[in-house]
């Protein structure tokens, strides 16, 4: 689904990634791990198109998709969540969720403007749709609440919620239990399960181990902007350099 | 939904009942005016306070509306509706154009591209003297009519301009409640997020940049054929700076609050002519302290205002009894 060849990135004299070839495969959850300043969410802002790398090619399904912006990404079905979680926060939930289906509704500025009757049917399908996405994360009866007046944990599901109405084919998570507790790692992960199930791919870059063993069907590790190893959860574990890596024995 | 028709009517039908009221003078000019700005606040809004885009160069397409009617007009006895409607095209076309370059940039630099833009507009107003009269200006701009009907006083003209006004409310209103309005206030909270959802950040920008050119040119026409005289001076740098401060005044992403604000600013003057001297210092002080304790603006800032100073009239009294 998701295939990247030879990516390097060079910010100024630091080189940030050397050389990272792997591939998501499809309806997978794969995880990305790494120490600090492994490069991992440097990786994940290349895929996005967030930043354009130095070199080497990003593929969704057989396109190549290097360098191209977000916007466009998100009509081919790339969808991506934020660490620090991007929410619009002058919004409502539900509204937040409306703008994940902008792709799915077409009216300009000329039929929003003089209320043409195909925008109110749309706008009417929207929110149905936006509704169902709400429920989807179980945070339905937070629609009318001002998205940034929500805890982190449940601003957490509705960005998930939000991404996931633009019904992807591929959804990237940065560090989704970051900030969570225990328990809402835990719903964190069985939403995760239930994304995999809807046939949408996941990719998510996460610092909390037991997530990641846990959800991920494969893991790419990253260290010091170099692939360290890439396997299923129990041969990441076992595996010497990992464990170098992760105890500083390297 | 329900509500926001009603309290459009409400609001249409005080539009439409205030000259009934003050009947004719010195304060029904003012009105004119404060129809205009508010027209112009409006548009401003759209781009300021929904897509959180600066735009100190807003004098500039008012008084190329101005300036495109007044020559079109006199010199070449184009008629006014005709002339209008080829401004406003012009400029919003022109400003699509310009818009691409300039809304590449973010913040204060996007301010100071914006404030050339204007800076530039002013000289060329005073400099291109065969064209625009120069800084004495351009007279005997004729009226608009309607078949033989001529808007030709203040009480008409209150009616001509508010019109328009109500339209661009009505039109912004629904703008602001639809997909459009909702991915421009994403891009406003998180222009990152709001791509990663497929908005084209960049392309709705320059559309709304380009539209909210396009009022201030009909607002410019409607100012031409109402003074019937134009000169540089009504489209500064000042002006561009005056309505940026009824947008924030009013209410960043509030429609009426651009109306409010722009009546604030509009009337304040007038009333603190009592004040003879002290008028700008007093101007100022009211300016600052909206903003200081009315950080919304007035459209959020006064019922806040209100319930709290009924919550400790009631405290007060209870404390007494």
């Amino acid at each position: 689904m998701l295939r990247l060849e030879g990516i390097t990135q060079v910010f100024g004299g630091l080189t940030a990634l050397e050389d990272i070839s792997f591939t998501a495969k499809c309806g997978e959850i794969t995880g990305v791990i790494g120490p600090n300043g492994a490069g991992k969410t440097t990786l994940f802002n290349i895929v996005t198109g967030i930043y354009s790398q130095t070199a080497g090619s990003v593929f969704l399904g057989e396109r190549n998709v290097s360098c191209f912006p977000p916007e466009k990404l998100a009509r081919l079905g790339m969808v991506r969540t934020f660490q620090n979680i991007e929410l619009f926060g002058q919004m409502t939930v539900v509204e937040n969720v409306m703008v994940g289906l902008h792709t799915k509704s077409r009216s300009g500025i000329f039929s929003c403007a003089f209320k043409l009757p195909g925008h109110l049917r749309e706008e009417r399908i929207i929110r149905e749709r936006a509704m169902h996405w709400l429920d989807f994360a179980g945070i339905s009866e937070l629609g009318p609440t001002e998205a940034s007046s929500l805890p982190f944990g449940k601003g957490r599901l509705l960005e998930i919620a939000r991404a996931m109405a633009l019904e992807p084919r591929i959804i990237l998570m940065d560090e989704p239990a970051a900030g969570l507790n225990s328990r809402e790692t835990v719903e964190l992960a069985a939403l995760i399960r239930k994304i995999r199930e809807t046939g949408v791919t996941v990719v998510l870059v996460e610092h909390d181990m037991e997530l990641v063993m846990d959800v991920c069907d494969s893991i790419l590790v990253l260290n010091l902007g170099r692939k360290l190893a890439e396997g299923t959860p129990r041969a990441i574990q076992e595996n010497p350099a990992v464990i170098a890596a992760y105890l500083g024995e390297g | 939904m329900k509500r926001e028709i009603v309290k459009f009517l409400l609001f249409a039908i005080s539009v439409m009942v205030a000259p009934l009221i003050f009947k004719g003078g010195y304060l029904l000019n003012v009105l004119v005016f404060v129809g205009i700005h508010t027209m112009l606040a409006v548009g401003l809004n759209l781009l300021l306070g929904f897509a959180g885009q600066i735009s100190l160069g807003q004098a500039a397409f008012f008084g190329l509306g101005a300036y495109l009617s007044g020559i079109l007009t006199t010199t070449y006895s184009v008629n006014p509706w005709l002339a209008m409607a080829l401004a406003a095209l012009t400029v919003g076309i022109l400003a699509f154009f310009i818009g691409f370059p300039i809304l590449k940039l973010k913040g204060h630099y996007l301010a100071m591209a914006t404030l050339g833009l204007g800076i530039i507009t002013y000289i060329v107003f005073n400099e291109a003297v065969d064209l625009t009269g120069g800084p004495s200006g351009l007279s005997g701009i004729p009226n608009i009519s309607l078949g033989t009907f001529v808007f030709d006083s203040d009480g008409k003209n209150y009616y001509l301009i508010w019109f328009f006004t109500l339209v661009t409310i009505l039109l912004s209103l629904n703008l602001a409640h639809s997909r459009v309005g909702r991915a421009l206030r994403a891009i406003h909270d998180s222009e990152v997020a709001a791509r990663v959802m497929g908005i084209n950040a960049r392309l709705l920008k320059v559309q709304i940049f380009a539209l909210s050119a396009f009022i201030s040119t009909i607002a410019g026409s409607l100012y031409a054929h109402t003074m019937t005289f134009v000169s540089p001076a009504s489209f500064g740098f000042n002006f561009s700076i005056e309505l940026v401060t009824m947008v924030i005044i009013g209410g960043l992403g509030s429609i009426y609050g651009s109306f409010l604000g722009a009546a604030i600013l509009t009337l304040l003057p007038e009333v603190l002519r009592a004040f003879q001297d002290f008028d700008i210092i007093v101007y100022g002080l009211i300016l600052i302290l909206i903003t200081m304790f009315m950080p919304g603006g007035l459209i959020r800032g006064v019922p806040t205002g209100l319930t709290f100073l009924l919550s400790w009239l009631k405290r007060s009294r209870s404390a007494n009894a």
